[in-house]
């Protein structure tokens, strides 16, 4: 008999099935970074002069930045002149004006992915917004959204249609010298999405945008920007893959959501770029800022993120509650593998009266992977009477993994009440051999563990995406969570 | 002209890490008998059950067993149970966030797939539940909790005797089911089981103490000691060892 250890660890190994490459042709920047290449990215979007002086900024100041040192990850050092900052699919004249002139190659490509865009196939009740590397192909549902006052579209598209709403909110959240890969974003960004939910209306399908980065040697640095204006309302979705590759790709993006008052932001990530192979080669570091600004008196800013891939994820989704009686969420599920490494938590940042959080973050580690949960609860003198929960939970699988806690609590108000609790289990072969002796396999077993472990996280997802995650976490699970 | 036996181990030497737990254990159980198992703490009552029910870890150096004419080590152990072998574990596993119910239906339908039958939906298997959940006075709410978690120790082990009633064993092994348990619930678990006697299914009752064998009365007593049964009888051997102590058969073996 093998140890039940050998069998949870091959359980876990799969192979990465979103590995495909796509063989469109591609406009692209030559490799490197510096002043032209931010002025042609910017013509070639068409961009005012004041977001390429914006751009020329945030380059300078990056100039400044050294990359950081403190996360609990290791890699080599990345050559920023290698990269190629300006990729996308070559099209016949101009933009297409609508789905039906894409390239039915990237068409195509988003379907394999399970993501179908032309109108008969696209999901239902769900508007997608596809970038593939470096631009926006294509926005379903936009005219439907529309008749709500409800704008949904690319990055460069806002930029170009609604300049001054853009001009207001970007950086406005994520200031371009709040951090080393914010201020290069802020540089180079590519597109991306932006949605304005209008006062008053609640979104009524799942807002979602699909990163597939394709070329190879090219980064992808995405701005998201999503506001939703007094009592609106939205679920939005962020989806991702790429293409199995030897080398790292970088991948920087920068989000950012107001709530305005009453309103409320859920904002969902399924993350699942290239993770390397098991040796550790290859792979997306995944280095992302996320915030949301809880403006408004009573809004709500809700993170749920499942990272399942990158070899390196480092990211903290946010939230500034501002407004009095404001709260932000955020529930994880991050699962590292083979050499995979995770670092990733979230800020709370009361400011306003009667401001609430909570943190559930669920960290599953196998292989010879490295999860660490960092989070910061701050509670600001201005803020009376505000309430933190958080519950970090680590599970082992097998011995070579590593499961890390950095909790920081900064308290400036008495009266405040912030709560902590953690632990850390191992899969246990107790576990297993017990469901395996009610007749169950140990694949589903596994499954069910681990499915049980992350409850909590899984029913914030929207249902459809909830499955997904599922599915995702490396067995497939058939509704396991029961 | 006898039977195949449901279980017949013979001759048993197994340990685990090089140390030698059990040493020439010989037993056979009929099909509609009820075993109990006694002897003091470490005498490798659980090393048994364990190694029946295919726990891994354990090395069988010499000697057989056979269940329902089949090797039955040769068995991964979900393969055992869906055959109808069932552990009630002495110490019963937590699940957190998996939901008894649903883990419970997946198990049953694991073993009736294996049997040829079809799977229950969510309707009949309610219905099924209810039905069981009568023999053992299990409050309903205990069903829509996480496996075994935060259960207290009486909760655990009538939780245990419910899903032997919902999957209705060949071979039912109840380890130390008695321990934890007042003597109220002792008495329903106890009747709960008396209910599940079948037969064409047999029980091996683990226990220390002889109070559990005033309700589940067994065909057979074994004394175990220091790894092999050291003296067999009838429900008198019990009592005699209650009176005795188990000093009386240690020195008289
Ligand atoms: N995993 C193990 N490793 C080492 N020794 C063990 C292990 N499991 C049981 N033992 C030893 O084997 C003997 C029998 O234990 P056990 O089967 O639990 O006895 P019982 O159930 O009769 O009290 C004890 O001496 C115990 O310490
Ligand atoms: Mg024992």
């Amino acid at each position: 008999m093998s140890t039940s250890t050998d069998t949870i660890e091959s359980l876990v190994k799969q192979d990465y099935k979103y590995g495909f490459v796509t063989d469109v042709e591609s406009e692209s920047a030559p490799p490197g970074l510096n002043e032209d290449i931010i002025r042609l990215i910017s013509t070639k979007k068409q961009e005012p002069q004041w977001l390429t002086d914006w751009r020329l900024k945030s380059y300078r100041h990056w100039l400044t930045l050294k990359e950081p040192q403190w996360q609990f990850v290791k890699y080599p050092p990345v050559d920023f002149q290698d990269i190629t900052y300006y990729s996308a699919p070559k099209q016949k004249d101009d933009a297409p004006k609508s789905l039906d002139e894409v390239d039915p190659k990237l068409l195509e490509t988003y379907e394999k992915l399970g993501i179908p865009l032309r109108e008969r196939a696209r999901l239902a009740g769900v508007a997608v917004d596809a970038v593939f590397d470096s631009v926006s192909v294509g926005t379903t549902y936009r005219e439907d959204l529309a008749k709500q006052g409800i704008i949904f579209c690319s990055f460069s598209e806002a930029v170009r249609e609604h300049p001054d709403m853009v001009r207001k909110y970007l950086g406005s959240v994520v200031p371009y010298t709040d951090n080393y890969y914010a201020a290069l974003n802020s540089a180079v960004f590519s597109d991306g999405s932006f949605c304005y939910i209008p006062k008053g209306v609640r979104c009524p399908m799942e807002l979602s945008t699909y990163f597939r980065i394709n070329a190879a040697k090219s980064g992808q640095f995405e701005r998201t920007l999503i506001i939703a204006d007094d009592h609106a309302s939205v679920s939005y979705l962020e989806g991702c893959t790429a293409p199995m590759r030897d080398e790292n790709q970088l991948h920087a993006a920068v989000v950012e959501l107001v709530a305005l008052e009453g309103s409320e932001i859920k904002y969902s990530t399924v993350q699942n770029w290239y993770p390397g192979d098991e040796q550790g080669r290859g792979g997306i570091y995944n280095f992302v800022t996320k915030r949301g600004l809880c403006k408004g008196r009573n809004s709500r800013i809700t993170w749920t993120q499942v990272e399942t891939g990158s070899a390196i994820t480092w990211k903290y989704p946010s939230c500034i509650l501002l407004g009095d009686g404001s709260k932000g969420e955020f529930y994880s599920v991050a699962v590292v593998n083979n050499r995979q490494q995770a670092d990733t938590g979230t800020k709370m940042i009361h400011i306003g009266k009667n401001t609430r959080s909570t943190i559930v973050s669920k960290g599953i580690s196998a292989g010879h992977g490295q999860n660490s949960y960092r989070g910061l609860v701050e509670i600001r003198q201005s803020a009376e009477n505000a309430r933190n929960f958080s519950q970090c939970d680590s599970m082992l699988i097998g011995n070579s993994c590593g499961a890390h806690t950095f909790p920081y609590i900064e308290v400036k108000n008495t009266t405040a009440s912030v709560e902590h609790e953690a632990s850390t289990s191992k899969i246990g072969e107790d576990q297993i051999f017990y469901c395996n002796s009610r007749g169950l396999e140990t694949q589903d077993a596994v499954n069910m563990i681990v499915n049980g472990f992350c409850k909590e996280v899984f029913k914030e997802l929207p249902m459809e995406f909830a499955v997904e995650a599922q599915k995702l976490l490396g067995v497939s699970l058939e509704g396991s969570v029961g | 002209m006898t039977k195949t036996p449901i279980l017949q181990i013979d001759n048993l030497h197994a340990g685990v890490e090089g140390k030698e737990i059990l040493k020439g254990l010989t037993l056979t159980i009929h099909a509609g008998d009820v075993h109990a198992l006694m002897g003091l703490n470490g005498s490798g009552k659980s090393t048994l059950a364990a190694i029946l029910a295919g726990r891994d870890g354990y090395e069988v150096s010499k000697g057989t067993v056979t269940y329902m004419g089949h090797d039955l080590l040769d068995m991964d152990p979900e393969v055992r149970a869906r055959e109808g072998v069932f552990l009630a574990f002495q110490y019963p596993v937590e699940i957190p966030g998996v939901n008894s119910t649903y883990f419970l239906k997946a198990a049953l339908n694991e073993i009736r797939k294996h049997r040829g039958q079809s799977e229950l939906d969510a309707i009949d298997f309610l219905a099924l539940v209810r039905e069981k959940m009568k023999l053992l006075e299990l409050g309903e709410d205990l069903l829509k909790r996480s496996v075994n978690s935060g259960f207290s120790g009486g909760e655990k082990k009538r939780a245990e005797i419910f899903q032997m009633a919902v999957l209705d064993p060949i071979l039912a092994i109840l380890d130390e089911t008695d321990s934890g348990l007042d003597i109220d619930a002792l008495k329903t678990v106890a009747e709960g089981v008396n209910k599940l006697r079948r037969p064409d299914s047999a029980q091996l009752v683990i226990t220390h103490y002889q109070r559990l064998l005033n309700y589940i009365v067994p065909d057979h007593v074994h004394v175990m000691a220091d790894g092999r049964i050291v003296k067999s009888g009838d429900k008198s051997l019990a009592l005699e060892l209650e009176s005795k102590g188990y000093d009386w058969i240690l020195k008289s073996s």
